[in-house]
């Protein structure tokens, strides 16, 4: 079982450059670490590689062949999800996509407006009104999505798009990140030799600190983007009509249906490992790109 | 709409930081402050049905002073939903905390190998719903298609029932750990990376070995960090939702109920009584800010001992 783990990750330990060509000296190996970071990575990877492989079984293959032997059904599977009520799963992709694409869009405007001006002026009630938008981060989201549905659906709005979209696009953790990268990253003086040449406060904002944020707001797209796709709750709460529904919600109820009938187990497994692809390749295509240190907020300034 | 406010010199500069501000204002108010003050008003109101509880007038709301708040104490449902989470916060923030520092430190350790892939290996699961996680959990927790139980078999160990009694809890807890120790690691592991290389070269010199420099110097250097996440991990406990709801379809052991937030959810739109529910979740809201800032400030004081020695 884990040997077979392992030998997934050697391959590409092995391609990376400098490693192996390196001086002789850097060869050897402390092995407490490494072995400790393999088995973390073997304990993580574990359910990964078990949907991977559970996937490509057909229904009988699940439980007569061992875990970890893959099977031979994987395209009968798909196509069985994708015909599973018209390809209702599909449109919960779809749905996904849109809600945390367009979410995270919103999000990351919303966050750089707000971390823009809470990083570059000096104005009365800042660091107050700061304060009151983190304090957002501490509000268990039951507390909010309960009245938050009692509210839109006094405007009509529950079971719409929109019921999904707009409670998501403030994000305190976004404005956090977006002030502490602000006022990392767009020099005081730059702003004021913008104001010396007369451009208006937009313009500097938008010609001038905007594109020296972009590496930032990656980072704040990325998170809620993750976010907004991993929510499972507001949507739970918010919606009734499954056309509507995001991937998570989505799954959880084929499981609902699919737990008492082992038949339908295929189906939950399948879906679960293609709802698992888009944030892995996500993940993998823009990891460079993300500047994990802003995490802890450990920008030099 | 702030290009026209903002041209304008002198006004511009002063009330450009509001303008920009306008946006995430306005969402606050609509999505944080309504919501929070409306289930605070509902919280304080209960519905009187007279007669039968037919017809038009037969219900009506009420003021009910703090009787929803005494009844919520006494509800030993949500109590005992809270010392359900109390158990499994016991096992999930240590066990997830204490293997993120160990995989941070193995990190940034000297000649350590395959480093880039364990360590996105081990933050992936960062990017994985709880739903899905929790989904894929519990396919392994079933005796049907789960390799534990093959290999048990195998060995002719006997089986526990991993989705019953104390078992559970474990289990739970596992997928939390699972999903949470990533992103810790990540956070402990830049502010260690923070730590300029000047710092370990005296302890070096004196003979210190790789344990007494993370003991001694490295861990104390992160402390901050380490309540970063502390925080963080207690907020996170304390809202557990969706694991025991996408493992309630495979097991009977998970009632509707199971966490404090489960039950909110179970009194506002299984029963209907969304007042009750309101009461409940302001009591955890509370709860949720008197541990997390109380955390905070003993942290902060031990913090400013350490300073002054």
């Amino acid at each position: 079982m884990s040997s077979l783990a392992v030998r997934k990750t050697r391959p590409a330990a092995g391609t990376t450059p400098g490693t192996v060509q390196g001086p002789p000296r850097r060869r050897r190996i402390a092995p407490v670490p490494t072995l400790t970071l393999l088995l973390g990575a073997v304990y993580c990877l574990l359910p990964v590689t078990w949907v991977v492989i559970a996937a490509t079984k057909s229904g009988s293959e699940l439980f007569s062949t061992f875990t970890f032997l893959p099977g031979t059904g994987f395209a009968d599977n798909v196509s069985d999800l994708s015909a599973y009520r018209d390809g209702v799963y599909w449109q919960w992709m779809a749905n996904s996509a849109l809600y945390a694409g367009l979410g995270a869009l919103l999000s990351t405007v919303v966050s750089a407006l707000s971390g823009y001006a809470l990083a570059t002026y000096r104005f009365r009630g800042r660091e107050t009104l700061f304060n009151v938008l983190l304090a957002g981060v501490l509000m268990p989201p039951v507390i909010l999505a309960v009245p938050q549905y009692l509210l839109l659906a006094e405007a009509n709005l529950t079971d719409s798009y929109l019921a999904v979209l707009l409670p998501q696009i403030l994000s305190p953790y976004g404005v956090y990140l977006a002030r502490i990268y602000a006022a990392a990253a767009v020099p005081a003086d730059v702003v004021e030799a913008g104001r010396m040449d007369g451009a208006s406060e937009w313009r500097i904002f938008t010609r001038v600190a905007l594109p020296m944020m972009v590496p930032g707001l990656v980072t704040v797209f990325l998170f809620q983007f993750v976010a907004v796709w991993n929510n499972f709750l507001l949507p739970y709460i918010m919606l009734s009509d499954d056309e509507k529904f995001p991937i998570t919600l989505g799954l959880y109820t084929l499981l609902e249906q699919g737990a008492n009938t082992p038949a339908l187990y295929t189906l939950v497994i399948t879906g679960a490992f293609l709802a698992v692809l888009p944030l892995v390749a996500l993940f993998l295509v823009v990891q460079r790109f993300w500047s994990l240190d802003l995490l802890s907020g450990a920008v030099k300034s | 709409m702030t290009s026209t406010t903002a041209r304008r010199r002198p006004y511009g500069a002063k009330g450009a930081p509001y303008a920009f501000l306008i946006p995430a204002i306005a969402l606050f108010l609509l999505f944080f402050a309504l919501p929070i003050g409306y289930a605070v008003y509902l919280s304080f109101r209960k519905v009187e049905v007279s007669g039968l509880g037919l017809g038009a007038g037969a219900r009506e709301e009420v003021w009910a002073g703090l009787q929803n708040y005494t009844d919520a104490l006494t509800d030993s449902e949500l109590l005992d939903g809270a010392l359900r989470v109390l158990g499994y916060g016991c096992v999930v923030v240590p066990v997830m905390l204490g293997l993120a520092l160990l995989f941070a430190l193995m990190l940034d350790s000297e000649k350590v190998r395959f480093t880039p892939v364990t360590r996105l290996a081990i933050f992936l699961p960062y990017a994985i719903p709880g739903v899905v996680a929790a989904l894929l959990w519990g396919f392994l927790y079933l005796p049907d298609v789960s390799p534990f139980y093959f290999v048990l078999d195998r060995l002719g160990l006997p089986q526990p029932d991993l989705l019953d009694g104390g078992p559970l809890y474990l289990a739970l807890a596992n997928i939390a750990v699972w999903g949470g120790t990533g992103f810790n690691m990540i956070v402990i592991y830049t502010s260690l990376r923070a730590i300029p290389a000047e710092v370990y070269e005296a302890a070096k010199l004196d003979g210190a070995s790789p344990l007494q420099i993370a003991l001694r110097i490295k861990i104390p250097m992160v402390a901050p960090s380490l309540v970063l996440t502390f925080f963080f991990s207690i907020i996170a406990t304390l809202q557990v939702f969706n694991e025991p709801t996408t493992l309630k379809p495979l097991t009977n052991s998970v009632s509707t109920t199971w966490s404090p937030l489960m039950k909110v959810y179970q009194d506002a739109f299984g029963k209907g009584d969304i007042h009750a529910a309101a009461a409940q979740a302001a009591i955890i809201a509370l709860v949720t800010l008197v541990l997390s800032f109380g955390f905070l400030r003993a942290a902060n004081r031990r913090d400013k001992q350490e300073a002054a020695r």
